[in-house]
């Protein structure tokens, strides 16, 4: 083939030759080539922008999906808090108000004590008899020296003494009395205090209640406004929840498969360890329909007891069905986790069998197995705590279903995001691509060209470097080279769009950068 | 129509089952010719080893022959003690203790044989493994694979394997080989290639301390 194109019988002058016929090719077909290479750029930018666009679309809907289910969820959260609150300050209020007409009464018989107290209390000492007056006077008398004075004197001393000591005696007692009636008093001014304080606790307990019923109403006036704080607060709360709740559905299923290990090998024993389901052995696929029948139990329950909420018909039974519910599939549970325990006690001796035979095909010295019974007691608690320890797997598991339901939608808006970005870049470079294809062209047959030019005595080329923006029709307009073409460029014009793409673009890649 | 409609669902779902379960064998058939000649008597203890490496390392379901290669090894009557284990891991245990007390009886009593039959043997083992319907089949062929044929005996066929891994155990140079080790390695070749012209694999493991790849694909 190549011999054939050697004309000249000299490579070089018929590689020339053959370069230049192409040259001149080239340049008669410029004009078609140009146009179609920039007709399929266009293309190709075209279709990839319009799936951007479409892609952009769906993300913003989804968004907006996202933000509607996450405002929904995070209003039944917090109208379910609210709920909450209201039931705790209800109590409360049943449990401290209900009591307060006895603690009335209370305060008011222990207050009636104390004004009876009081009132005793208050009682004066009898007063010293009026006579003492006279008795002073008659002290006072100057007749001291004559003997039956003295003797009245002496005998009215000794009856005023006598006296004073009566006198003094019912004072003490009754000072005495009044002692014992305040002591009396003490315990209920204590008694009081204690209610009162006791009163001012509640109080304050219901005060406390209803700071925090208020937060949870602004809170929910703001979801139910649909401010973006909420829904910021709310999309971080559903990542954490997210991510807490996958953390322990991985330690739950840590679990699930020790218990998997724990009853695989006895279930072999009841099944045959020979039998197969796909590439998995029947007793393997036993022992983990086993767990997976105690997770659904474990679920069941869960439901019925009102802890969790993923089945909406568990949740609409009435309380007797409900009740029901709850011991059915309690008793289930309570079965699987004897099985269980049985199993892990038959493990315990066929592996102990299985290290026998071991020793015995090794010709080793029995070690003597351990005798202790520890191990076997042990993974029979291990095999009837596990089903029950997995019950509380519907917790997590509902947290983390909701919350993927929010981190899912995100991730794939954002995924949408990024690949509208992608396909808008491509879409540039592909027409960038193929104005490079034109001035590469331009340049392989720059000959031509000149010599074009120079018969035309201008100064510049014919065929110009077409630029992005000479697409437009009007830039078109002013090209010489194209201003003779008919309107046909048409095809150009159609598939070129307005200024708003561009402004797109930017808008596109500065939401890029913000997120 | 209700009835009809429960039976069709009952079907459906006996089918979905049917469709589920596997039905290839994932079973292992090994089946072990012991060369007892008077050459390589000398070496059953070393086999006995390997035979004890077996019971512990076969799983319930699996099937275990021991057969001896003596002057006309294809025959039933040469077979010590065959064995599928049942699918109870308990049973199974019980059943290697029994093959292992029926093994050591053997090796305490066996008496060398005047010829070698090793295709013999192996036709007999072919023959067996195919029988079982095993997932996997394995032969093992402890001996120095040097065969002496007793006159009349025609054993220059070729051999029908599909599906049958050939594992040769042990095997020993004789003192011929000391002299020539191209006998040794031509021995080895010729029965690699009737082993895998006849659709079978071909494996050499003198190494018996190391047995973990002995029953491996």
């Amino acid at each position: 083939m190549f011999q054939a194109l050697d004309i000249f019988s000299n490579g070089a002058l018929s590689m020339a030759f053959w370069l230049a016929v192409l040259m001149v090719m080239l340049y008669f077909a410029r004009r078609p080539a140009h146009k179609a290479i920039l007709s399929a750029s266009l293309v190709i930018r075209n279709g990839l922008r319009l799936t951007a666009r479409s892609l952009l679309l769906a993300e913003r809907s989804l968004v907006s999906r996202n933000r509607e289910v996450l405002l929904s969820s995070g209003a039944d959260t917090a109208e379910k808090e609210l709920e909450r609150e209201f039931h705790r300050v209800d109590a409360v209020v049943r449990r401290d108000v209900a009591a307060f007409p006895s603690l009335q009464r209370k305060l008011a018989d222990q207050i009636g004590r104390l004004d009876e107290d009081y009132r005793e209390s208050s009682e004066l000492p009898p007063p010293p008899p009026g006579w003492v007056h006279a008795v002073e006077a008659v002290a006072k008398l100057s007749g001291k020296s004559d003997a039956p004075v003295a003797s009245i004197l002496e005998e009215i001393h000794k009856s005023t003494n006598e006296q004073y000591r009566n006198t003094m005696d019912d004072y003490r007692k009754a000072v005495a009395k009044r002692h014992a009636l305040l002591d009396r008093m003490a315990p209920y001014w204590r008694s009081l205090a204690t209610a009162l304080e006791d009163m001012g606790k509640r109080i304050t307990s219901l005060q406390e209640r209803s700071i925090i019923i208020d937060r949870d109403m602004d809170r929910y006036e703001e979801i139910r406004k649909g401010t973006s704080k909420a829904e910021r607060v709310l999309t971080s709360s559903a990542l954490t929840q997210f991510f807490i709740s996958a953390l322990v559905l991985a330690i739950a299923i840590g679990g699930a498969v020790i218990n998997f290990n724990l009853i695989a090998l006895p279930m072999s024993e009841m099944v045959g360890g020979n039998s197969y389901i796909g590439d998995f052995k029947t007793s393997d696929v036993a022992a983990l329909v086993i767990i997976l029948v105690e997770v659904a139990m474990g679920l069941y329950l869960m439901e019925s007891l009102r802890i969790t909420r993923l089945f909406p018909v568990i949740g609409q039974m009435d309380d007797k069905m409900r009740g029901r519910m709850v011991w059915v599939t309690f008793s289930i549970l309570l079965i699987l986790a004897g099985i269980e325990s049985s199993l892990a006690f038959m493990r315990d001796r066929i592996a102990a069998d299985m290290q026998a035979l071991r020793q015995v095909l090794a010709n080793v010295e029995a070690t003597g197995a351990a005798k202790s019974k520890i191990p076997t007691i042990g993974q029979m608690v291990m095999g009837f705590i596990l089903p029950f320890a997995l019950t509380f797997v519907a917790i997590p598991l509902e947290t983390f279903v909701h919350a993927s339901r929010t981190v899912l939608g995100a991730t794939v808006a954002l995924l949408l995001r990024w690949s509208a970005f992608m396909l808008r870049l491509l879409g540039n470079v592909a027409q960038f691509m193929g104005e490079f294809l034109v001035n590469v062209y331009d340049l392989f047959i720059f000959l031509p060209l000149w010599a074009e030019t120079k018969l035309r005595g201008e100064s510049e080329p014919d065929a110009p470097v077409q630029q992005r923006r000479t697409l437009r029709p009007e830039k078109v307009a002013q090209s010489p080279a194209t201003a003779e073409e008919p309107t046909g460029t048409g095809l150009n014009d159609r598939l070129v769009e307005p200024e708003f793409a561009e402004q797109e673009d930017e808008a596109m890649v500065s939401r890029e950068v913000l997120s | 129509m209700k009835h009809l409609r429960t039976i069709c669902l009952v079907l459906c779902l006996a089918i979905l089952g049917y469709g589920c379960a596997d039905h290839s064998s994932h079973a292992i058939a090994v089946y072990m010719l012991l060369d007892t000649s008077g050459t390589y008597k000398a070496e059953l203890e070393r086999a006995h080893a390997i035979i004890n490496y077996l019971l512990g390392t076969l799983k319930p379901g699996d099937s275990l022959v021991v057969s001896r290669i003596d002057s006309g090894s294809f025959s039933e009557k040469d077979i010590i003690c065959k064995m599928t284990f049942d699918g109870r891991p308990s049973v199974t245990n019980q059943q290697k203790r029994a093959f292992r007390e029926e093994v050591d009886n053997f090796v305490a009593t066996v008496q060398g044989s005047p010829y070698t039959d090793i295709t013999g043997g192996i036709v007999q083992a072919v023959d067996f493994l195919n029988e079982t319907g095993a997932g996997q089949k394995r032969i093992l062929v402890f001996s120095d694979l040097e065969e002496d044929l007793p006159a009349g005996a025609v054993r220059d066929f070729p051999l029908e394997m599909d599906g049958c891994q050939v594992v040769a155990l042990n095997v020993t140079k004789l003192r011929s080989d000391n002299v020539d080790p191209r006998e040794y390695f031509k021995r080895v070749e010729t029965w690699q290639q009737r082993v895998v012209s006849g659709g079978g694999g071909w494996r050499v493991i003198n190494d018996l301390d190391n047995l973990d790849g002995l029953l491996a694909p």
